[in-house]
């Protein structure tokens, strides 16, 4: 059911994020979800892309450092507390997260939020048992 | 200037009977060693010399060296030429590859390093009206011992405040009318500024000198510490292996450092053949004790490029004068007073489980060295969680503190970021303008 995130160790410099992404454009892979978590020194830039396996072999190529894991994608309601109520699942559960992302769709009323947790099977029994809906990547790739 | 000495008959000593001293000395040193350092004596057998061949200073070059490397195989009692229950003290510097060097001490070793301090503090026109402010660290590091010592043998009031806490210096200083301030040369500069923010003008500060070494500094500096706190500074050298501070100090004329070479035996080589060199030349200085019983090395090679020089000098001493050291004939850097091996910094890494990808860089900033290690991310190690990484360099960090004794800022950087010149990266990036 999980994800498949794409992690790459951006250099905090000028042009660093733009020649990573022309790389990825050059080869035709379209991202679909991101998010970045940065120090002084360097970005963590995580991808959901359309074609993870295109998107390692090129990244890699060019030298770049990467990591790619599973996470967990699930639907919410696009609507104030709807976020609120999917980590509550998860909170009762007992399950922390690592941390969240969220992007719309285009056409439908919806959400999408992509949890890093350590037991991807765990928040997705959870999130499941309370009624909400996983993605895959093909899911995003559809949106 | 009205000359004063802490012991004017060596200090002033004619060259002939320098020499004949030292050569008396030398014979009874060499003997001593190659009795009880089986480590020497294999280096000395191994050239097929016996004690007999040395008949003075003039033989001393038939010597072999100790390096480093030396110290370091011979950890920790292979160099110990006394037994233990003679010894009193130990001291300690970091070495090569992670083990540090120890030194030991015998009471009349700790006594004769403290007469060299003592001999310094008086050429920087210390006596017992003084009141000296030893902030050195104090511990291991021979600085605030040494400097301590010599401290009591002029009969000037101590004031033992090892280094940092620089609100305490000052009041110290202030209340109780510090005369001399023994510290490292950049810790002076931190001092000054400090009372200069807080309002004092050099004249309102009771220092007339001061004395610092253990790390490398310019005469720019030195006029600006002069400036900032009304003082005369004067240089002092020294090294654990030998002793620790004093093994040369200056004098009211600053060029150059005295050699105690009553007790120390300076020689400068060609450090790739080993030749010795004539006076004047550069080269690298080495360093015979000729009176030290527990930790005596004999032409123990410095890495320190210098020149001697044995011109009159204008204070009266005889004592031969080394200039400030120009540079070593390795990588190893001194920062904040702490001598740096990259190889100690390699060690880390691979005992961490990194390649040993990496670059120094080391600043000055506000006259004090900045340290920052960069270090290639692996993509064994490499992880998505932001808390992980910087995680990861806090714990190398603390390696490397451990082994250094001093704090860098480490920060993972990405693969093969780190500049190459013709294939091989540049490991150390030294940005302090000092000579």
């Amino acid at each position: 059911m999980a994800i498949k995130q794409l992690t790459v160790y951006v250099q905090n410099k000028k042009g660093a994020m733009a020649s990573l992404t022309d790389v990825l454009a050059k080869n035709d892979v379209n991202i679909r979800a991101l998010s970045i978590a940065e120090t002084e020194d360097f970005g963590l830039l995580r991808i959901i892309v359309d074609n993870e396996t295109a998107a390692t072999k090129i990244l890699e190529e060019n030298s770049y450092l990467i990591k790619a894991i599973d996470v967990v994608g699930v639907k919410i309601g696009d609507k104030p507390g709807a976020l609120t109520g999917a980590l509550d699942v998860l909170d009762k559960a007992g399950i922390d997260v690592e941390y969240l992302y969220a992007f719309m769709a285009r056409t439908e009323k919806h959400a999408y939020v992509v949890l890093r947790v350590e037991d991807n099977g765990a928040a997705e029994a959870a999130l499941e048992g309370a009624g909400y809906h996983l993605i895959t990547n093909a899911d995003i790739c559809k949106l | 200037m009205a000359q004063n000495y802490y012991q004017k008959e060596i200090e002033t000593m004619s060259a002939e009977e320098m020499r004949k001293l030292q050569s008396e000395k030398l014979v009874k040193q060499v003997k001593h060693v190659y009795e009880n350092v089986e480590y020497y004596r294999n280096l000395m057998d191994e050239k097929g010399l016996k004690p007999e061949d040395i008949k003075g200073i003039e033989d001393l070059h038939k010597l072999p060296f100790l390096t480093k490397a030396d110290l370091r195989d011979a950890y920790p009692y292979g160099l110990l030429a006394k037994p233990l229950e003679d010894c009193v003290r130990i001291q300690s510097t970091s070495g090569t590859t992670g083990r540090r060097v120890v030194a030991f001490y015998t009471q009349k070793d700790v006594d004769l390093w403290e007469d060299c301090c003592a001999r310094a503090i008086v050429a920087a026109g210390g006596s017992n009206k003084d009141v000296c402010q030893v902030a050195y660290g104090y511990g291991l590091f021979t600085g605030g011992p040494g400097l301590n010592g010599g401290s009591h043998k002029v009969g000037c009031l101590t004031l033992p405040m090892s280094s940092g806490n620089t609100e305490r210096q000052i009041q110290f200083m202030t209340d109780l009318s510090a005369t001399i301030l023994c510290c490292t040369p950049s810790y002076a500069a931190y001092i000054g500024e400090t009372l200069k923010e807080q309002g004092y003008k050099p004249e309102d500060i009771p220092l007339k000198a001061g004395i610092f070494g253990a790390e490398p500094w310019t005469e720019e500096m030195r006029r600006g510490i002069e400036n900032t706190l009304g003082i005369k500074a004067y240089d002092i050298y020294g090294l654990t292996e030998t002793t620790g501070p004093g093994v040369a100090f200056e004098c009211s004329e600053q060029t150059g450092m005295h050699i105690n070479e009553d007790h120390f035996y300076a020689e400068i080589i060609d450090p790739d053949t080993g030749e010795v060199l004539p006076e004047g030349s550069k080269g690298e200085l080495v360093f015979t004790s000729l009176d030290k019983e527990a930790f005596p090395l004999l032409r123990y090679r410095t890495r320190d490029i210098c020149v001697l020089s044995r011109k009159k000098c204008s204070c009266g001493r005889t004592l031969v004068k080394m200039a400030k050291p120009m540079g070593r004939t390795d990588d190893m850097l001194i920062i904040r007073g702490v001598n740096v091996f990259p190889s100690q910094i390699e060690t880390v890494l691979l005992n961490e489980g990194y390649e040993p990808n990496y670059q120094i860089i080391v600043d000055r900033v506000n006259n004090n060295d900045t340290f920052e290690v960069n270090v290639e991310m692996t993509a064994e190690k490499f992880t998505d969680k932001l808390s992980d990484i910087i995680a990861m360099e806090k714990s190398l960090a603390n390696a490397m503190k451990t082994m250094l004794g001093i704090n860098p800022s480490v920060h993972l950087v990405a693969p093969k970021s780190i500049a190459r010149s013709e294939g091989k990266a540049v490991r150390v990036i030294d940005k302090r303008k000092l000579i």
